[in-house]
């Protein structure tokens, strides 16, 4: 057992979806993004998605991309990212997944960053462009780790393909409540209630669903039907906006609340 | 035996399917599709069809006599892409896949383009099928092609600027993989060279093996045996990837494949992903690409615009690995050079691009005797790069 399954468990005994926000390491500067992270935790995030940047974030949108741009200028290295989570943990119990593509760790070396991220305190690991036929390559590094390699299942993921995608996960499956990059248009929960009942019927992990929510009320709306409820877009939105002002904490935290009563109002 | 990539799209090391779980299904059902339509005759002989009536293969294999002459080596064979429908080989690919899409019934197709070629080509079959196109290109190069951007518009096609990144190729592709997420039911990505996620490097690959196919039968004819060297420039490297596949197991047959040195490899600023550049990651395939010691993607440097990418095809990184072929690479001065020397001599204006092939023939064909022939594939013509050369040359059009 992991954090990310202990979060669960509570999760279910508290009897409400977990929260799970996401943020770009280094942006606007590696020290804000600790601070956010904390922010994070107090305000009620269950599990933080931390994005490693990279020059070609193509899953992306419009403000991911910017935010993974903006972390690059100020110079954040994956050593960086693997050090925040490492300070991050020291005062933390809360789980973090990285996420991000597959280059800058294939240049690292798999092995070395499976060995360093466990040491700094990473949960688990989602590449967005490793799918399933090529999971084989980063498992053998992060198994022996008990990093948590997290599937990402699409609208257009076939039942067959559904089905041997859940056989091998581990931690949480991500539901991509639609077919297109992060952030660009809002989410119809009712297209895919459906689809994520069936998914949590059929897999051994707990379901977030990410893509798309941007308000207390999206949250509200899809924790009544999810394990969990993935929000990226809209928080890294604040970031850019409040970014070196001096509310920028307090923006996060209001931000974060709100979708944290959203979840709490949830009927599930 | 040369039997890549293996049923999941590997090239040896390289290769491979590393995209969004979006788009995993979308890459199957093309996968299926275009084995289905490699089974059927009726397919085969449709392309047949077209690449005669519509592209007009097969072009010639030309005797650059007075560049042979006057390089006084090796006799020099022009396989003449140029001379294609669209003035380029991009046409050969983009041919074969609309013909696909159509098969599959996708009603819109999508294009990247750096020089604008392919996104020309694309335009240019799509309009040919009555299929909507809208095509993904770096600003920085529309700039550049300013040319070719009216020509795909004048086609129908709509071309969506991109601003990301360095607002080149990569970028493009970047932006190209963005829209198919999105409208992936639907749509079908045209992509323009042997680079992208399985089953494209082959696919692609297969499309542009009719450049070599054709080259080895007509120099059979001409002087009776293969040649001695086969050259071609590398940007994704597709026209090379074409010129070179029908002759992997002709192992006597030199393969060399040209990259960009930009302004020289030392200075930082080329596009040489192979001579010096790392293994990674990037637009769905493992292969050599230029990047940070971070694993950050770096900015590609050419003076053509089609050879401006930070990659490469995985089949060439493998030949490259199996030291099957040999990878060089000519600075934008060099094939400045060879842009001149083959419009002087031959009469004919090459795309700077192929110009990057012709500067190697340039050090190569000096070197070995008369009794030897070099196949260059001129890959496209020039016209497009007019204001490129007219600038670098100091005069103002």
């Amino acid at each position: 057992m992991g954090r990310i399954e202990d979060t669960f468990i509570q999760l279910k005994q508290q009897n409400r979806a977990g929260l799970i926000p996401f943020i770009t390491a280094g942006d606007p500067d590696i020290d804000t993004t600790f601070e956010i992270m904390r922010t994070l935790e107090q305000a009620g995030a269950d599990i933080i998605e931390l994005g490693m940047p990279f020059s070609d974030p193509a899953a992306d949108g419009p403000t991911i991309q910017a935010a993974s741009q903006r972390a690059l200028d100020a110079g954040t290295s994956l050593e960086d990212v693997l050090t925040l989570v490492e300070r991050f943990r020291s005062v933390s119990d809360v789980p973090v997944v990285l996420m991000g593509y597959y280059n800058p760790i294939y240049v690292y070396g798999m092995e070395r960053f499976a060995a360093r991220a466990a040491r700094a305190g990473v949960d688990g690991l989602l590449l967005v462009d490793v799918p399933f036929e090529h999971r084989g390559e980063i498992r053998e590094y992060l198994d022996p780790h008990a990093i948590r390699s997290i599937t990402l299942i699409a609208p257009t993921t076939m039942d067959k393909r559904t089905q041997e995608l859940l056989n091998q996960t581990e931690g949480f499956v991500y539901y991509v409540s639609m077919t297109g990059v992060t952030g660009t248009t809002s989410i119809d929960t009712d297209s895919i209630r459906e689809r994520v009942s069936q998914i949590r019927e059929l897999s051994p992990v707990p379901v977030a669903v990410g893509f798309g929510i941007t308000t207390g009320a999206d949250a509200r709306q899809v924790a009544g039907f999810a394990d969990a409820v993935v929000v990226g877009s809209a928080l890294v939105k604040v970031i850019q906006r409040y970014s070196g002002s001096a509310e920028l904490l307090d923006q996060v935290r209001e931000f974060v609340k709100d979708l944290r009563r959203g979840i709490e109002q949830a009927q599930s | 035996m040369y039997t890549y990539p293996d049923a999941q799209g590997n090239f040896g090391p390289f290769g491979g399917r590393y995209v969004a779980e979006t788009l995993m299904p979308a890459l199957l059902e093309l996968e299926e599709g275009y084995a289905a339509a490699c089974a059927d005759p009726e397919f085969a002989q449709e392309l047949d069809y077209y690449l005669h009536n519509y592209v007009g293969r097969p072009n010639p294999l030309y005797h650059a006599e007075r560049l042979s002459e006057h390089l006084g080596g090796a006799q020099i064979y022009l396989k003449r892409e140029d001379l294609n429908h669209t003035g380029a080989h991009k046409v050969n690919n983009t041919v074969g896949q609309i013909l696909l899409a159509r098969r599959m019934g996708k009603g819109k197709v999508i294009a990247e383009t750096g020089a604008g070629q392919h996104g020309v080509a694309t335009a240019t079959v799509a309009a040919r099928f009555g299929l909507q196109c809208d095509v993904f290109m770096g600003e920085e190069d529309m700039r550049r092609q300013s040319l070719n951007v009216f020509r795909m518009k004048l086609l129908g096609a709509e071309v969506h600027p991109v601003n990301s990144g360095t607002a080149t190729l990569k970028d493009a592709m970047n932006d190209a993989l963005r829209y198919w997420v999105s409208n992936v039911r639907d749509t079908f990505y045209v992509i323009g060279t042997v680079a992208g996620p399985h089953p494209y490097p082959k696919m692609v690959r297969d499309f542009q093996a009719v450049i070599g196919r054709e080259t080895k039968e007509q120099l059979q004819k001409k002087v009776g045996r293969l040649p001695d060297v086969l050259l071609a420039c590398i940007g994704g490297g597709s026209n090379a990837m074409g010129l070179f596949y029908p002759f992997v197991n002709d192992k006597q047959v030199r393969m060399i494949g040209v990259e960009a040195a930009g302004h020289g490899i030392e200075s930082g600023k080329h596009a040489a992903s192979i001579g010096a550049g790392g293994i990674g990651i990037l637009h769905g395939n493992k292969t050599f690409l230029l990047q940070s010691a971070d694993g950050q993607i770096a900015h590609a440097h050419s003076i053509s615009a089609g050879l401006d990418y930070p990659g490469v095809g995985p089949e060439h990184a493998l030949l490259h690995e199996l030291k099957r072929a040999e990878y060089v690479s000519i600075t934008d001065a060099e094939a400045l050079e060879g842009f001149k020397l083959l419009s002087e001599l031959e009469g004919i204006i090459p795309a700077l691009e192929s110009a990057h092939a012709i500067a190697q023939v340039v050090k190569m064909a000096p070197q070995m005797d008369k009794e030897n022939n070099i196949v260059v594939c001129l890959s496209g013509r020039g016209d497009k790069d007019m204001h490129t050369v007219a600038d670098a040359f100091g005069v103002n059009l």
